[in-house]
């Protein structure tokens, strides 16, 4: 490729005084004095969070208020920083929910250790764990900030379902002459 | 109340007078600290300090939340926190002369103040008579002489710090002063040149330039000279008289001295809390005095408009209202000291503005700039007025 020289242009009188580009310069600052401010003044106002934002990760609950999470420990195998603890426990033979066997007993995120890349939100197979749009955390100790499970669902609460997987599957079990 | 002032010895007087304005200036300097913040936060797009607030001004309700927005009170926030900050002195310094230098700072910045005239009276015969502390007949060459003391301080500053950056800092600030002290005198010369006509007792009284300002408009096309302010009359003394003002304020474009992306903080490195802010309420006492100089000598001092002197403006009142406060002493220097303030508070703002609009001047930039283009400016600017001047007045 042939470089191209382009001649300098020399400076007029006017430039080298400096003075024209001055009072230009001082067009553009005064014109920024009374422009529309562009900031928030933070705690009073909230900036608009865009979807897909990746917040505080949360454990939701279902539109019955049910808990999705079956502690299939996916998200604990997968968490790179292994910021997350899962207890598996069993669903009670007579809540009526007992043909999902599993439940956690124990959920905790350890905030300190979350690096926020929702892999626990991509992997799970219940659509359980979310990254929501809670983006200011803070604490007084570092036992605060590891989120147990009541924490987690006080932080996700409900959100909608398309499937309702487990129902479908209950019904399909006791649908007469389908059973497998 | 006239009378009784007037009784009273002159020392109390002048001390009275000296509180007063000390009175003033403080919290102007204070004030002129929270201007530029907000300044600069308006013009970077943000609002600016605009949360601190004293429970009981809250209670007020509209003027107590325009206030807080305004951040006048993170002055107070300010200043107490300067005062109640632990003072550290470093181990590795010259005590003695680490502690005598913010002291040497304030003392030139607050006695320029005493030659400084900032309003006028009408005395029974009409005349008018200048408000000051100390109605010098030295004047300029007083302001320049005190003013220039003020960099030792800084020598001194940066000496006694022992250490490199607030060495480098003061080195640069002495040389800094010294090429623009030259051509600031050289600027100032045609006005004194002009003013002092032939006949007349030779005098350079700030109060004298601005009396000479006072003309009024003679009627026809021809204004009288004395009507047109100085800045137009002489708009390259003006300007190079700006230019230096602005060098010896250590202020953007000039404030290579106290450069913080190379020097840290210069001389004011190793220094904190309320010896810290003795040096910043220094330089904004010498803003404050350096606008009301030029304001002084170019801009018309207390009158409100070119051809508009003073009297004629009271005039106008006591003819509109015909009251007899119109003419009061007391309503006349209070006028006059609002006009002369307003318009160093605008020399001011313009300050601020200019340091959001120009970028830093490299040292050698400034000392080719001071040397190589202002001092011969100024010294043809003051050929150039000689001869005009001898041609005018014969």
């Amino acid at each position: 490729m042939a470089a191209i020289t382009v001649a300098r242009k020399p400076l007029t009188f006017a430039e080298r005084t400096y003075l024209p580009q001055i009072l230009g310069g001082l067009r553009t600052t005064l014109r920024h004095l009374v422009r529309r401010k562009q900031t928030l003044e933070y705690p009073e106002e909230r900036p608009a969070i865009p979807p897909g934002y990746r917040g505080v990760p949360t454990l939701v609950r279902d539109p019955h208020g049910r808990e999705k999470c079956v502690s299939c420990q996916l998200c604990e195998f997968v968490c790179p920083p292994k910021a997350i603890r899962i207890t598996p426990g069993a669903v009670p033979a007579d809540s009526g929910r007992d043909h999902i066997e599993k439940a956690p007993q124990a959920f905790t995120i350890d905030m300190l250790r979350c690096i926020y890349c929702g892999f626990c939100q991509e992997v799970c197979p219940e659509e359980a764990i979310f990254l929501q749009n809670q983006f200011s955390l803070s604490g007084y100790s570092r036992a605060e900030l590891v989120h147990d499970k009541a924490r987690l669902y006080e932080l996700g609460g409900t959100l909608p379902d398309a499937h309702y997987k487990w129902d479908r599957k209950l019904a399909a079990a006791t649908a007469p002459g389908r059973a497998h | 109340m006239v009378d009784l002032w007037f009784q009273l010895p002159p020392l109390v007087q002048g001390l009275l007078k000296g509180l007063a304005v000390i009175g003033v200036i403080f919290p102007i300097a204070g004030l002129c600290s929270m201007a530029e913040r907000k300044v600069a936060a308006w013009v970077q797009d943000r609002p600016g300090p605009n949360r601190a607030i004293v429970p009981w001004v809250a209670w007020v309700p509209l003027l107590g939340r325009f206030l807080q927005r305004l951040g006048l009170f993170h002055v107070l926030a300010d200043g107490g926190k300067m005062l109640f900050k632990e003072d550290s002195l470093p181990g590795h310094v010259n005590k003695f002369y680490f502690v005598l230098a913010p002291i040497l700072a304030m003392i030139p910045a607050l006695t320029t103040v005493t030659t400084v005239p900032f309003g006028a009276y009408l005395d029974g015969a009409g005349a008018l008579v200048p408000l000051g502390l100390g109605p010098l007949d030295l004047g300029i060459l007083a302001v320049f002489a005190v003013s220039s003391l003020g960099v030792y301080s800084l020598v001194l500053a940066g000496w006694a710090s022992n250490s490199k950056y607030p060495f480098l800092g003061s080195v640069r600030a002495s040389a800094q002063l010294i090429s623009y002290e030259l051509s600031m005198a050289l600027s100032v010369l045609p006005v004194f040149l002009w003013i002092n006509a032939p006949g007349r007792e030779g005098t350079l009284s700030l109060a004298r330039a601005v009396e000479f300002q006072s003309g009024s408009w003679q009627g026809g096309l021809t204004p009288g000279w004395g009507g047109a302010w100085f800045g137009f009359l002489m708009p390259l003394s003006a300007f190079i008289f700006l230019v230096a003002l602005f060098a010896e304020t250590n202020r953007t474009p000039f404030d290579t001295i106290e450069s913080e992306s190379d020097l840290v903080g210069s001389f004011h490195t190793e220094y904190g809390a309320f010896k810290w802010g003795l040096f910043f309420v220094a330089e904004y006492a010498h803003m404050v005095v350096g606008s009301g100089v030029f304001i002084l000598l170019f801009g018309g001092g207390w009158n409100p408009l070119p051809w508009v002197p003073l009297a004629d403006l009271v005039g106008w009142l006591h003819h509109l209202t015909g009251a007899a406060w119109a003419v009061a002493p007391l309503f006349v220097g209070a006028l006059s000291i609002v006009i002369f303030l307003t318009k160093v508070l605008l020399m001011i703002f313009f300050f601020m503005m200019i340091r959001w609009t120009v970028p830093r001047f490299r040292y050698d930039q400034v000392m080719k700039l001071g040397w190589q283009k202002l001092l011969p400016l100024a010294i043809a600017n003051l050929i150039f007025y000689a001869v005009a001047i001898a041609w005018i007045q014969p």
